[in-house]
Formats: C-alpha cells, structure tokens, sequence
C-alpha cells in the first residue's frame, strides 16, 4: 500500500456541471486562490480516493475547446502544456452534460490528442430517461480510447466509480482517438520532421493560439515552418470539422435518442421567461423580490449582531484592567469589526440569490432579453452579468467581463460597472435609511424603507446605463463584433453548490474588507485619542474653567462628556476634519461624516466602522449600538445632524463615488493601463460630489 | 429554397449549407455551427434581435448581423 499524491484535473465545458463533481469530490476541502498574476480563480480540493491514493483536484475553468479566446481559457491550455508544472495532472477528467455530449466532446478529442490519461466524466446521467437518451457505453469507450463514469451528482451517484477510474488512472489509454494531422498531412509531417521530440498537437497548439509557453518558442517554430494567419484560421476550421466527422460518426451508433419519449420542459419554460412581456415583468419581479427581501429578512440577525457587539465592548472596557490596550479593543477594534460583521446576514443574502440566479441557467436568458436594449447603450446582453453581479461585489464582476468579445463593450462595462450598488455600499445605505426614513409600510406590503433602497439600486444602475450611453459616443475604438453565447438547459440549483458558493464569497468579503477596516480602525483611534499641543492636554482644565466662566452647574458625567468631546476636536483626527471641513461642508456633513467619508476612499464599507470608532472614542457609553449614537448626533444649533438633506447627499456621494482601492487595481490589471482607472476615479468622483451637492442644497 | 439564417422564422428548420469563415468566430463553428448541420429558430428577442438558435442540438443566441453570414437550405 503506497501513500501515493496525485493530480487530478477536471476540464469541461462551461455549464456541463464540473463545479458540482468537484463539490462532490472534494466536499468543503477546498482552496480558492488566484493564479500568479492574473486574476484567474484557481480551486484545488483534497479527495481520498480507493487503495490510499490521496488527490489534488484542481477545478480548471469551463472551455468549449484548446483553441483559447480568453485568460480563463489560456490557463487550461498552459497547465496542459507544461509538464513541469507542480499542478500537471497525472490524469484529466473530462466533464460532459449527457444532453450536450456532442458538442462536449470536441474538447475531449483534443485533450486526448495530448496523450494524457483521461477519464471521460458523462454528468446528469439522471436526465436520460427523461430525454429518451440512450449510451452503448462500451462502443463508446473503443472508439473513444478511454474510460467512461456515467454520474449523476444531483442524484449522488455513480461518483464512487469515477473515483476507482481515476485511481487506476496507469491503464488508461493515451492514444489519441483520431488523426487531426490528416487535415494538411505535408504541413504536420513537416512539423514532426523538424521536431521529432515534440507533441504534434502541442507544436500546432503553439502555432496557433496566443498564449505563453514554456519550453518551446513561438518564434522557434514559426521560421521554421511559416504559414499565414488567414491560413491558419482555415486550418483550425477544418481542424474543428474534422473533429466533429469523427464526433458524429461515434455518437451515431453510440447513442440513440428517442424523440417522442423526450419531454421538453425547458422550451416551454423558455416561451414564457423570454416573452416579450412576461419576459420583462419577471425578471423586474425577481429584482424587486431580491432587494425587499435583502432588507426584510436580515433584519433580525442584524439586530442580534449589533447588541452582541455592543455588549462585547461593554464587557471588554468593565472587565478589562483600564489602560489603553482596553481602550484600543473596546473603543478601536471591536466598534470597528462590529461594523463589517452586522453586514453578513445581508451579504450572504445576495450572494445567495445571485448564486442561485446563475445556477439555474436564468442568466443566460436576461442576456438573450436585454442584449438589444444594452446594445444601444454601447454595452452588451453579457454586461448585464456585470451588472447584476457587480451588486455583490465589482471585482468578480469585472472579472465576468471577459466572455463580452468584443473589446469596446468589455471596456465599456469595465468602467461603468462600479456605478452598479455592490454590497460594501449596504451598510452605509442601510443604516443612513433606517436613520432618515420612517419604517412604514404603504399599501399593505411595500416596505418604505425597502423603496428607498431600490430607489438607490435604481439610481446606481441608471447612472451606470448613462455614463455607458456617453462613452459610447465618446470612444474611439473599432473592432470586431460578435455574440454567441450559451442557453443552459434550466436546472434546479444544487443546494451544496449555492451553500459553498455563499459561504466562499462571504467569507472572502468578511476577510478582505475586515483586514482594510482593523488596520483603519487602529489608526483611527489613535489619531483621535492624541493630539498635539496645549489644547488637547489640558483638556480637563479647559473645559472645566470654561464651564465655570459660564456659570453651569455640571455632574461627573457631563464633565467627562464634555472632556471627551473636546479632546476629540482637538486631537490629531479632529484636526484633519476641520482642514476638510471647507470642501464637505456644502454637502452637509460635519468633520466626523468627513473623516469617515475620506477613509472610505480605501474601502466604502469602512464608513460604519470609523463612525463607530469616532463616536465610541468621543462617548463614555460604549454599549449603545452605532444606530442609536448617530441618531442622537447634534449640531451645533441642536438640530439632527441625520437629517433628511444630509441623509441623501451621503446616500448619493456613496452611490456615485469611486470608493474601493481593489476595484482600481482590478480594472487596471484588465484593462492593462492607469488611464482607465484613473479616469474612471476622477470622473466618479466629480459625479458624487455634484450629485451630493445639489441634494444638499435643494433639501436644505 | 437558399437563404441566410436571420431570414428564418419561428419554428423553421434549416440544414447549414456554407458559413463565411472570415467572418464567423472560431468559437460559433466550435459549438456546432458547420455546413451539414441543422439549425432551428427557436425564438427571437422581443425587441428583433437576438436569435435563440438551436444548432446540432446546442442552444445558443447569436445576432443578426452574424446570423447572415450563415447559409442555409430549408
């Protein structure tokens, strides 16, 4: 018995269902990172196979074929290619959807033209019968030179006897299953002639793709054996008709499909979800359903979060020795993590439905619905995949970008993307709302408070519209035009998937946006605590004499109030508000929105956070949650400072703002210049601050 | 009779006869579309464009403007 480690690697499709044969696989042991300079998502998973045999399951991303048209897809050919790599599989699967087998096994042919062990992995076996599909499997498995696991992971089956195909992984087949060199025989003999060593596939997937390699050089090969670009685009075309012969003549004995037994469920579904005005109310309705419930079902948790994080920074300030360290956790720290952390509930929410939106192939059919409206728009039907997942998060919404083929629309949603409400906005949104607008409801049903948050995703989602109407007229860029893009079959979301899917991004959320929001919390708070001069260290005295010369009478706790307050102002925190105060005065905000606003440049979400630690530094009552204390902010003249204009010009500053440091790191990487980001900063800043003004001022 | 694709109807069935490989993405002929092949419009976008194509079996969208690159035999 060997404690032998071996790679796997799980190639398919887009939507054949890989990701759920990875779940199934590899359970929760799962690592998401990225690949080294790119922003391709890389998961490997650790699986125990048979006979003691452990595994590293990497789960490369979907490809319709070798010939790479995007990074995603230059990633499955660069691991494939290097032999070196710590992560070259030992064997690869290759997922397939038994509805779509045709089309899925184009990839199959050219992996096995790799000559690497493969399995072939035939999911939704469970749909056969229901299509009336049938499979001579083993006239499958000759013709094909391989193994063949028909699973099912909705039905949890047959995944054992993929697991024994991949352990016996040394008896597979490496030939390959059929010529593809027989399309220009001189051309490929002379290619094997000048490189008796190399893989021909491989010489010829390095001719013609554009990616990089290891070991071999573009260059090396191309003087020696030039051809043409128009050629070899005709070569590559016979290369895929070739490949579809074979495909065609296999599956013609291999499988039969009993057309009458077939029931057609989707395209009846499909007449209805892209009607074209059912089409348009359902998805509408899905939208207004995702953000009332957003609010309404996270209510409670919140609530429970908020108290709990209160009470902990009561309990850490009593029960702690008095010093700064308890100050530092009680009134820095926990204020400030207590801040994220009240935002989980919401954010796992919208993870959830957007999740489950993608699982079940809904997607694709809003893209089909709406890619002639966004056309006129300068985007395309696939920007609104951007757009709708930008709600959670702009950085893997800009990432999504990449299948919009044509370069000026990908450019376009890059940049308007970040208009679109992501979830670092929600607790500013929330908490502003729940300040400024009554919890009521009209007509029976509708949450006002509910409305209004709509009224932002709205507002976000126009002005994303606009500005992509603008840049389209603006921009100067010519390029090919085209969209092809897939309509899965519908399918019933798998519960595990969603439920990792939530449980990744939401912990990757916390994480990231949790170190931004320690780090800033722990600078804050020593900025308000010290402060330079003779103001702030006397502060005791001053603020005693001043009460005296007005002759108040004060308790103890008044005193310590008033101290705290004063010294806040005049610490080096207060300073800096007061030197910005000129330029965020006209938007109605006092120094603390403005110091609060400034450290949310780095991340929007840092907002609450560094309320709660200015509020909890100038305050001796640590337990109040931040809702109450903002609630009970004055100005100087006594008036709310939470009011109405000051409310709404903080909701469309940060509705407009360019206020997230990742997401400009992330349209640089893809974009590959400073000038979009820079652009894109500047103008949305601009934007906010007018927008902010002109609430300020007509409100007021 | 001879026609493009964008010319289909509802329902219609075609069998692809020529594609304008200039013109055409690599990746459209990888998912099925080939001379030889069947395709069907299985709907169009409520505002005309695009088309829901069903193509050797694989449902797909596509736009006009690419879709008349397509010849087909009804």
């Amino acid at each position: 018995m060997s404690n032998e480690n071996i790679n796997v690697a799980l190639i398919g499709n887009p939507n054949v269902g890989k990701t759920s044969v990875f779940n199934a696989l590899t359970g929760l042991n799962q690592q998401v990172g990225n690949y080294p300079g790119i922003t391709v998502e890389k998961k490997i998973g650790f699986c125990k196979l048979p006979h003691n045999i452990k595994a590293n399951i990497l789960d490369l991303p979907g490809t319709y074929s070798l010939n790479a048209s995007s990074m995603d897809e230059n990633v499955v050919i660069e691991l494939l290619l290097n032999k070196n790599d710590k992560l070259f599989p030992d064997v690869a699967v290759v997922v397939t959807d038994v509805e779509n087998l045709k089309r899925n096994l184009l990839l199959f042919t050219q992996i096995k033209d790799l000559e690497i062990p493969v399995v072939l992995a035939i999911n939704m076996a469970d749909r056969m019968e229901y299509k009336g599909i049938s499979l001579d499997i083993p006239y499958l498995e000759e013709r094909l030179n391989t193994k063949i696991a028909l699973i099912s992971t909705r039905k949890k089956q047959g995944i054992d006897e993929l697991k024994n195909l991949i352990v016996s992984y040394k008896t597979l087949s490496t030939e390959p299953c059929l010529n593809a060199s027989a399309i220009d025989q001189a051309y490929f003999d002379g290619l094997r002639k000048t490189f008796p060593n190399e893989l021909l596939y491989k010489l010829w997937l390095v001719i013609t793709q554009d990616v990089n390699f290891r070991g071999i050089e573009k260059k090396e090969i191309l003087s020696a054996l030039r051809k043409p670009d128009s050629e070899l685009k005709r070569l590559q075309q016979k290369e895929t008709i070739k490949r579809y012969q074979f495909i065609n003549d296999v599956l013609r004995i291999g499988q039969t499909i009993d057309a009458s037994a077939a029931k057609d469920f989707g395209s009846r579904l499909d007449r209805v979800l892209t009607h074209k005005v059912w089409g348009y109310v359902i998805f509408f309705s899905i939208l207004f359903v995702i953000f009332q419930s957003i609010f309404s079902w996270s209510e409670y948790p919140m609530d429970l979060i908020d108290s709990g994080f209160g009470w902990l920074s009561n309990a850490v300030a009593t029960h702690m020795p008095s010093g700064i360290l308890t100050d530092l956790i009680a009134q820095g720290i926990i204020p400030g993590i207590g801040g994220i952390v009240i935002f989980i509930p919401q954010i796992a929410f919208l993870f959830l439905f957007i999740s489950i939106l993608e699982e079940s192939g809904y997607m694709s059919r809003v893209v089909f619905l709406m890619d002639k409206i966004m056309k006129r728009f300068g985007l395309s039907g696939k920007s609104v995949v951007p757009l709708i997942s930008g709600t959670a998060c702009a950085i893997p919404a800009i990432m999504a970008t990449r299948n919009i083929e044509n370069w000026k629309e990908r450019l376009i949603t890059i940049l308007v993307t970040p208009f679109t409400t992501c979830s670092a906005r929600l607790p500013v949104y929330t908490i502003i709302i729940s300040l400024i607008i009554p919890d009521k409801r009209v007509l029976g049903f509708l949450n006002l408070q509910g409305l209004m948050l709509m009224a932002l995703y709205v507002a976000g989602f126009s002005m994303a519209i606009l500005a992509a109407y603008v840049l389209n007229k603006v921009l100067n860029i010519k390029g090919k035009s085209y969209f092809v893009v897939e309509m899965p079959n519908y399918k019933l979301p798998l519960f595990k998937n969603v439920a990792i899917n939530v449980v990744e991004k939401t912990k990757a959320f916390v994480v990231g946006a949790g170190k931004i929001i320690l780090a800033i919390s722990i600078v804050l708070w020593f900025l308000a605590s010290y402060g330079p001069g003779h103001d702030f260290e006397n502060a005791d005295k001053i603020v005693a004499d001043n009460l005296k010369a007005r002759n108040i009478t004060y308790d103890e706790q008044t005193l310590t109030n008033e101290i705290n307050s004063y010294k806040l102002e005049n610490s080096y925190l207060g300073l800096t508000g007061k030197i910005i105060e000129p330029v965020i005065k006209p938007l109605g905000y006092d120094w603390k929105i403005g110091i609060a606003v400034l450290s949310s440049f780095a991340a929007r979400e840092v907002f609450v956070g560094t309320l709660a630690t200015i509020y909890s530094v100038g305050d001796t009552d640590e337990q109040d949650p931040i809702r109450e204390k903002m609630a009970t902010e004055t100005r100087a003249d006594g008036s709310r400072l939470f009011d109405l204009p000051t409310g709404v010009s903080l909701l469309l500053f940060y509705a407009f703002a360019m206020q997230c440091a990742s997401t400009l790191a992330i349209v640089k990487k893809e974009t590959n210049s400073w000038k979009w980001p820079a652009i894109q900063f500047t103008v949305m800043s601009v934007i906010a601050y007018l927008a902010a003004f002109t609430a300020y001022q007509l409100l007021q | 009779m001879h026609t493009t694709v964008d010319q289909l109807k509802k329902g219609e069935k075609a069998i692809i006869t020529e594609i304008d490989s200039d013109t055409l993405p690599l990746k459209l002929l990888e998912m099925g579309c080939l001379p030889g092949n069947t395709v069907e419009l299985l709907q169009i976008a409520p505002l005309g464009d695009p088309m829901y194509l069903d193509i050797n079996g694989a449902r797909l969208a596509i736009r006009k403007e690419t879709a008349k690159h397509i010849s087909v035999e009804i």
